[in-house]
């Protein structure tokens, strides 16, 4: 749907709000001036008409969400080559085969690339990307698989891939091992270890350049069952293709944002790199199924990031390495630079409607890190 | 060939040279290997806002070295919804006003952030958040009562020293005209610091200072010319006359100023300023007057006097309260700064003048007492005036 038919509404919403600025200080400091009575026959007529309008009832329609504040527009994801409703349950598993010993191996590509994307409707920014696209893609694989990762690097500066996972020192993706040269390939072998909600990242220097530069993405590993004897069920639900992780409707969203002007400090913050992307287009959910999240913070600039629930409660699995929660019932988690975890709740005993979620920094959520779920029976 | 087609041609071939260099340099792009990769230069100049029902509005005024596209607006570091007026890139120079239906709040301050295709911020402040009062009848009289106050009354009730200073004898008159080369020296670096100071709000390409100091060398010259044209000084109603027209424009500049500040809330503007006004100006009616002791104008010359340097105070406050654009401004007080430097140099001519007839140096205690106690008054009372 065109986004500019939203904004028709919005003048109309001001009435209520113009009353009250009319304030008593500005009729006092001029009439100080015009000796009063002047002043406030000026003023007066003006007060008294928006005083007779009424304010409308507020409606819950995904337009009148944000109220003005938004970034007005629309961002053209052909453009860019992906959309952000796509990255939030595009998996990656590669191209699996089995090894001798009867192991799962995944195979994945990777390459790095220069590339302007829009962050925000007109607003472009000369990223840097694993695959084309911000964040990169969402790798996924199980418990003890064997990884071996093609990384390429085409853009025009060294890259690496560093892994947060268990592996050895050559397959760190830092300088000295694994870095890579433009032009040049590198490939990175190691066991998914452990399960849970993990990222990957360049590591070449300057860090908080090529991080924030677009250089990251997800890197979940599901446990394995077999080795989870008394969290089977739990195990279960997590690992993707099973009959019990069918029922949940899963997410990914990593919490980025954008530094367009290079000072240091962020423009656009955002999930999954588009701001306002599931505000104009909430992310819709079946009640009765339970949702799961897996969040990761590669914000750069701010210590600190985060995400608040409208409406609801849920439980939080710290990096995902558990099957127990380890925040049980909250509704705001927080993730300092490169903390990840899964959050899971159920929206199955509310109405249906619009719930809002967002980083309870007010700042972030009012340049762009705004979000809306579209709960339906 | 006759003797006038000669220079003629002479005259062209250099500018039909200058044009194929031109044609030639933009043809072969000789810069083209330096600019690489670099992203187009951005400037954009917030001009003016205003205030009312239905939010914030902004003009810009653009100085790429391309057109350049505003994408995102930020109020008080939230995204908001915005409406462009003309839409579309703005091209170098071109304006466009930006409409925000955002809530401000009255009395407190905001801040605006325009944010470009390239992702280059601009910066804005609203210092303190007033509505922006339409233009209406009661308005304006409003605002002319202001002017009234600020620019006709002071410079009337200064004149009416005229009788007093006429009774006072020569050296009275001689401290007059020495208290009027003091006040205009105030107000000529204060006219040069106030058009400065639009000058630098002003878009980088007008080149602000050039349009403060060239329009004053400019006018000066201008009004040196007029008022000698018939070989001789400026003295008497003549000479009054200058002033009132030097003080008129720097009046105007004053009004612009306190038309601004009205419109933008940066002043909490009340009685009190008002009145400062009135005590500052006070002084420019004695430095109208003091020229015309030794004749004796009709009453109707006072008038026509009062108004021409106090009216300009009026319209100035209007512009400035409406419409107007730094580069105007600093223009105005540019040609006010020439105008005044020539009554300067005409009072200072004159006092001389008078002095070699009576065979004293101009560097009399009266004259530097004069001087000094114009100065000093004009910058006493200024501390009542700060806008």
């Amino acid at each position: 749907m065109p986004y500019e038919e939203r904004e028709t509404n919005v003048g109309a919403k001001m009435n209520g709000w113009w009353k009250s600025s009319v304030s008593r200080r500005l009729l006092l400091s001029v009439g100080a001036l015009a000796g009063g009575a002047q002043a406030a026959r000026l003023l007066a007529p003006a007060a008294h008409a928006q005083a007779a309008r009424n304010r409308s009832a507020p409606s819950r329609s995904p337009h009148d969400q944000h109220d003005g504040m938004i970034t007005p527009g629309a961002v053209n994801y052909a453009r860019n080559g992906f959309d952000p409703h796509d990255i939030l349950t595009d998996w990656d598993v590669g191209k699996v085969s089995k090894l001798p010993d009867g192991r799962t191996l995944r195979e994945y590509e990777i390459t790095a690339e220069d590339k302007e994307i829009e962050i925000a409707p007109g607003l472009m920014f000369p990223a840097w990307t694993y695959n084309g696209r911000v964040p990169g893609p969402t790798l996924r694989a199980t418990e003890g698989d064997r990884l071996r990762i093609r990384f390429q690097n085409f853009g025009s500066h060294p890259h690496s891939i560093h892994f947060h996972g268990i592996h050895s020192a050559r397959m760190d993706g830092v300088p000295g091992a694994g870095n890579v040269l433009p032009g040049g390939e590198f490939v990175y072998e190691f066991d998914a270890l452990p399960f849970g909600c993990h990222l990957y990242h360049c590591h070449s220097v300057p860090l908080k350049r090529h991080i924030h530069k677009g250089l990251y993405g997800a890197f979940i590993i599901d446990p394995d069952p077999a080795r989870r004897a008394e969290e089977q069920a739990a195990a279960r639900s997590r690992v993707l293709g099973s009959p019990e992780n069918a029922q949940w409707q899963e997410f990914v969203m990593v919490m980025n944002a954008f530094d367009t002007n290079f000072d240091e400090e962020n423009e656009v913050y955002a999930v999954n790199s588009i701001a306002h992307a599931y505000t104009k287009r909430p992310i819709v959910i079946a009640r009765d199924r339970p949702v799961r999240l897996y969040l990761i913070n590669v914000t750069e600039f701010d210590p600190i990031n985060s995400l608040h629930l409208h409406a609801n409660f849920f439980d939080y699995y710290d990096h995902g390495t558990t099957l127990t929660p380890t925040l049980r019932t909250v509704d705001t988690v927080m993730q300092c630079q490169g903390q990840r975890g899964i959050l899971e709740f159920s929206f199955k005993d509310h109405e249906p409607g619009l719930y809002m979620f967002h980083a309870h920094q007010s700042e972030f959520a009012e340049l762009g890190w705004m979000s809306v779920f579209e709960v339906r029976a | 060939m006759n003797s006038l087609s000669r220079p003629i041609l002479w005259a062209l071939l250099p500018l039909i040279l200058i044009v194929a260099v031109a044609t030639a340099f933009l043809a072969s792009d000789p810069l083209g290997p330096f600019r690489g990769s670099a992203p187009p230069v951005e400037e954009l100049m917030i001009e003016r806002t205003t205030l009312d029902e239905h939010g914030i509005g902004v003009r810009v005024r653009a100085g790429g070295s391309e057109p350049m596209k505003i994408v995102q607006v930020q109020v008080d570091g939230a995204y908001w919804t915005f409406s462009q007026d003309p839409g579309g890139a703005l091209d170098r120079m071109s304006t466009a006003w930006l409409h925000i239906p955002y809530p401000w709040v009255s009395g407190e301050a905001h801040h605006l952030t325009l944010i470009t295709s390239t992702g280059t911020l601009f910066e804005h402040s609203i210092d303190v958040a007033v509505a922006t009062p339409g233009m209406t009848t009661e308005r304006l009289t409003f605002y002319a009562l202001i002017g009234l106050f600020v620019g006709v009354v002071p410079i009337a009730l200064g004149m009416m020293f005229y009788p007093a200073l006429r009774a006072g004898g020569p050296a009275v008159f001689e401290f007059a005209l020495a208290l009027t080369i003091g006040l205009l020296a105030f107000l000529l670096v204060d006219t040069l610091a106030e058009g400065l100071e639009f000058a630098g709000e002003a878009a980088a390409q007008f080149h602000g200072p050039a349009l403060v100091w060239l329009p004053a060398a400019l006018t000066f010259a201008v009004l040196m010319a007029i008022g000698r044209r018939k070989g001789e000084p400026l003295s008497g109603v003549a000479l009054a006359t200058s002033i009132a027209l030097g003080i008129g424009l720097h009046n105007l500049g004053e009004g612009l100023a306190i038309g601004a500040a009205f419109a933008t809330g940066a002043a909490a503007l009340g009685s009190f300023l008002v009145i400062g006004f009135t005590l500052h100006n006070i002084t420019e009616g004695i430095g109208i007057a003091a020229p015309m002791l030794a004749e004796r104008p009709r009453f109707k010359t006072f008038v026509a006097l009062v108004a021409l340097a106090g009216l300009p105070a009026v319209l100035g406050i209007w512009i400035g309260s409406f419409a107007f654009s730094a580069h105007w401004a600093a223009l105005a007080l540019g040609i006010g700064a020439g105008a005044i430097l020539q009554v300067i140099v005409e009072v200072g001519a004159y006092l001389a003048r008078k002095s070699r007839e009576q065979g004293r140096s101009w560097a009399s205690v009266t004259i530097l007492a004069g001087v000094t106690l114009g100065i000093v008054v004009m910058y006493a009372t200024a501390f009542l005036v700060q806008v």
